[in-house]
């Protein structure tokens, strides 16, 4: 037996790179899908350059994500990918017409509505599309030999559409809160009317998927309803961030509803991971069962345990630097 | 007609991975020129780099950003349309592919920011050493992936164990044999790319009378250097070839058009293969000169085309044709090169019309060379994915079909016609409106520049009177 449990720690650390990715490209995705929503122009100005001086190394962790899964759990990435074939491409096309949209837009007159919708657009999609992800990996993939043998919409189905939809309102409501922390005046207002109405709406559908999803699978019944019950902690965790959201719109926090929508989403992710554990690949595949080789592995883990701190450090930095609200016609801070 | 998922899936990666390498070849020469400008600029004091500095920084951030959301598509290829591929490979793709991620990726993007918008915030040393990071962050990059490209043409430090490859050796694997000569023909391949987009783009602004003292100083550093290099790429390439005539003989042969194995082989200039009946139409070739090139003398045997069954012969007429497009060019780099140090003694590199119509033409032609030469690199291991390992056919996704294929390959090409048109258009406009205006970035204060294209400040569209740009630089006109 090797020293150490290897894709253990593999599995902590890609959880915390899939946790760390849908934290901080979810604001700025949602700040994307409240866009067309905006009260005028300006406040798309404000918005956009919200998240402009971020949203960049945001998306780094997802390619960080792809690369990690193909090295430390090749299953995973041999098996999502060709699974999700049509949905990667969505995904893949909504990330490429958003990436533009932030360069192109602020040089543009006429066309700005083009980029204004390309934005808008690519962040919806991508958006959707990530969610769907989560549905079609609640429901599990079609496999043999470990080789997926399933069908290329085998994905797409009214759960994974709800999961798709669930991702959109949770995003929207990781924007609407961000904006609240980082703007003022008009748009902030706008922000703190859709925040409640949001947030309504990531409950009902978050209830909606937690009753389905035990009807789905086998295993997540077992895990809620019969031997694991110490996790109804983390469902009467998100009703509290969810509370914590409502009381701090209504006493006009600015930093707090923000905090407790990330909470929200932690609380959600834990207990999706748990009522999972330790299926990596559903509904066959453990992650020691997916894992690559323990070699590998430790290469790859010794570069990161040196490497991943520093690059903590930049990423704090960065929102270091554009700390503070961000105000119409502002230059650079 | 049944698709063939195999064939499409091919035709897509070569569509994106050909995309996306036309911007790294490029943005890996500019930002280590970026980073001599900054260091002159930071020794002399002298306006005229920074001025130089500023607007080529504004041309690299442009084609870096296309570089990346081209590369964020790169990066899923191998799961989606190469899934048995990615699953033996993971082993040592994976690891290698992400040590690019948290060494150079996360490095460039964190000093772009600095080395964009940063220098009136951060003093000049740290502004400098941004510039000098980048620089490092795109080499580490092209190291790591030039180190996967190499190892799936000689795969080496491994051991094969139910179909997968698992690592026995890094360095062996990393430094596989033909990763020193690719890294140093790539590197030479980007200097080549800056060099001549930067002197040819000079050129073009010296026709019109724009900026003299500037352009003229750009142009003469970028002839120094290609007088260098391009020669030095020549030399590097052939013994690329010579490495690749050990260990993928088939592939030399078909760059040569040379079917059977014989001594005295000639240099063929033209001829048209037909891999039907394994022989050449219409040759013209010098004698005994392949021989020479190949082995060092005029009667060495030189491996051809039957020592490998019809099966696993690439496309010939594809390797041959591509590699005569690269070292032609790299032949008329060489002419272009001495042609400048020879106007330079009577001081008139930079005032002889031809010369510069010249150096106009000739910026467009390393893209041409790079793409030829992946091409001839790539299509010439064919059948082999991993070379005599792992075939193309072996490596697809069983799961894919034609249909699936064929939707995303017209989806990318869509995708990529809108985008890169859209880029591309705005970069030309960045050249046209030219260095004149590109610092009075407060004039556009609600343009937060933050990311790489913010950092243009050109506007999208010709206005009304035929004037591009920004309007604030019109005043002046
Ligand atoms: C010789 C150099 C070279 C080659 C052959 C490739 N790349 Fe590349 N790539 C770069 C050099 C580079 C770069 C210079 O480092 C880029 C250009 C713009 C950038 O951000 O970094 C880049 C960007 C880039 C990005 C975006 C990084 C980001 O988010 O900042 C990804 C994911 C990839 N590449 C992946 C690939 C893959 C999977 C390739 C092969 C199949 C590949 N690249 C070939
Ligand atoms: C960046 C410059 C590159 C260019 C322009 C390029 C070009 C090409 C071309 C034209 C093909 C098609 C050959 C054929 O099917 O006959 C191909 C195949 C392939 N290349 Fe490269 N390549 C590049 C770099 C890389 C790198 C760095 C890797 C891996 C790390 C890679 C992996 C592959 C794979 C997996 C295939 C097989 C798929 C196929 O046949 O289309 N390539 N490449
Ligand atoms: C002038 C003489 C040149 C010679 C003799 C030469 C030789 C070669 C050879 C033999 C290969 C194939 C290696 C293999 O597949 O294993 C190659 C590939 C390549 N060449 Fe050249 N080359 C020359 C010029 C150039 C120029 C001017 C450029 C671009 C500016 C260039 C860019 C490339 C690229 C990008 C590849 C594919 C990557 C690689 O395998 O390194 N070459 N070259």
């Amino acid at each position: 037996m090797e020293l150490f449990d290897l894709p253990l720690i593999w599995a902590f650390i890609i959880g915390f790179g899939i946790i760390m990715y849908v934290l901080m490209d979810g604001f700025d995705l949602g700040v994307g899908i409240l866009f067309p929503f905006a009260p005028n122009e300006e406040a798309r100005d404000v918005m956009m350059n919200s998240v402009a001086p971020v949203w960049d190394g945001n998306e780094t962790w997802l390619v960080l994500g792809g690369a990690g899964l193909l090295a430390a759990f090749p299953l995973v990435y041999t098996i999502f990918l060709p699974a999700l074939y049509i949905g990667v491409f969505l995904l893949l096309a909504g990330l490429i017409f958003r990436g533009v949209a932030f360069e192109f837009r602020f040089k543009a007159r006429s066309s700005r509505y083009l980029w204004n919708w390309a934005f808008a657009g690519g962040s919806t999609i991508a958006s959707f599309a990530q969610g769907a992800v989560v549905g079609a990996y609640i429901q599990g993939f079609e496999t043999s030999n470990g080789v997926y043998v399933g069908g290329a919409l085998d994905w797409l189905t009214p759960f994974s559409v709800l999961t798709g939809l669930g991702m959109l309102a949770g995003y929207a409501l990781l924007g609407s809160t961000w904006l609240i922390m980082k703007t003022e005046g008009e748009l902030q207002a706008w922000a703190y009317r859709l925040t409640l109405p949001l947030l309504t709406a990531v409950l009902v559908v978050f209830g909606v998927i937690s009753i389905w999803t035990p009807f789905v699978d086998e295993l997540v019944r077992d895990r809620w309803f019969a031997n694991l019950s110490v996790i109804w902690i983390l469902p009467v965790l998100t009703l509290l961030c969810a509370f914590q959201i409502y009381r701090s719109v209504r006493n006009r926090y600015e930093g707090m509803p923000f905090v407790a929508t990330m909470g929200l989403f932690i609380t959600t992710y834990l207990g999706l991971v748990v009522s999972r554990w330790p299926y990596v690949v559903p509904p066959d595949y453990t992650l020691w069962e997916a894992a690559s080789a323990y070699q590998s592995q430790l290469f790859l883990l010794l570069g990161l345990l040196f490497v991943i701190p520093i690059v903590l450090v930049y990423t704090a930095w960065t929102y270091w630097v554009f700390r503070g609200k961000v105000r119409a016609g502002e230059g650079y801070h | 007609m049944e698709l063939d998922p195999l064939l499409l899936s091919r035709i897509q990666f070569a569509f994106v991975v050909s995309f996306h390498a036309i911007f790294p070849v490029f943005t890996i020469g500019l930002a280590s020129f970026i980073a001599v400008l900054e260091g002159l600029a930071f020794k002399t004091g002298d306006g005229v780099w920074v001025k130089l500095s500023a607007f080529w920084t504004t041309v690299f951030a442009v084609v870096f950003g296309m570089g990346v959301v081209s590369g964020i598509v790169m990066s899923f290829q191998f799961g989606t349309n190469w899934s048995n591929f990615a699953q033996a490979s993971a082993n040592f793709l994976g690891p290698v592919l992400s040590y690019e991620v948290i060494t150079a990726f996360f490095l460039e993007a964190a000093f772009l920011g600095v080395l964009l918008f940063g220098r009136d915030k951060v003093p000049a040393g740290v502004h400098l050493m941004a510039a000098i990071m980048v620089a490092t962050g795109t080499f580490i990059s092209s190291f790591w992936i030039l180190s996967a490209n190499s190892w799936m043409h000689t795969p080496a430090g491994y051991e094969l164990r139910e179909g997968v490859f698992h690592v026995t050796s890094w360095s062996e694997a990393i430094f596989n044999p033909s990763f020193p000569y690719r890294f140093l023909h790539m590197a030479l391949a980007s200097f080549l790319t800056g060099g001549f987009v930067v002197a040819g783009v000079s050129a073009w602004y010296l026709l019109r009378g724009r900026e003299i003292e500037a352009n003229r100083k750009a142009l003469s550093m970028c002839l120094w250097l290609l007088l260098f290099i391009a020669p030095a790429q020549a030399v590097v390439g052939d013994y690329h070839g010579l490495n690749t005539l050990e260990h993928q003989p088939t592939k030399v042969a078909a760059m040569e058009g040379n079917w059977e194995t014989s001594k005295n082989v000639p240099l063929l200039l033209f001829a048209i293969p037909d891999q039907d009946n394994q022989s050449n139409l219409y040759e013209i070739g010098v004698p005994g000169l392949a021989s020479l090139i190949l082995t060092h003398e005029w009667d060495g045997e030189v491996p051809g085309l039957n020592e490998a069954p019809i099966a696993e012969q690439p496309p010939v007429a594809i390797v041959f044709w591509a590699f005569r497009v690269m070292v032609g060019l790299g032949l008329l780099m060489i002419l272009f090169a001495v042609t400048g140090l020879i106007l330079r003694a009577g001081g008139r590199y930079w005032r002889s019309t031809w010369f510069l119509h010249g150096l106009r033409f000739m910026s467009f032609t390393p893209f041409l060379a790079v793409l030829a030469g992946w091409i001839v690199t790539e299509t010439g291991r064919a059948p082999w994915l991993v070379y005599g390992v792992m075939t193309h056919a072996e490596s697809l996704t069983p799961s894919l079909t034609g249909g699936m294929a064929l939707f995303t390959l017209l989806g990318y090409m869509i995708v990529y016609a809108l985008v890169f048109s859209a880029g591309l258009y705005y970069l030309l406009r960045v050249l046209y409106v030219g260095m004149e205006d590109s610092h009075d970035g407060d004039k556009y204060e609600a343009e937060r520049p933050s990311r790489p294209f913010s950092a243009a400040h050109v506007s999208f569209e010709i206005d009304q009177n035929g004037h591009t740009g920004n309007p604030a630089s019109q005043e002046g006109h």
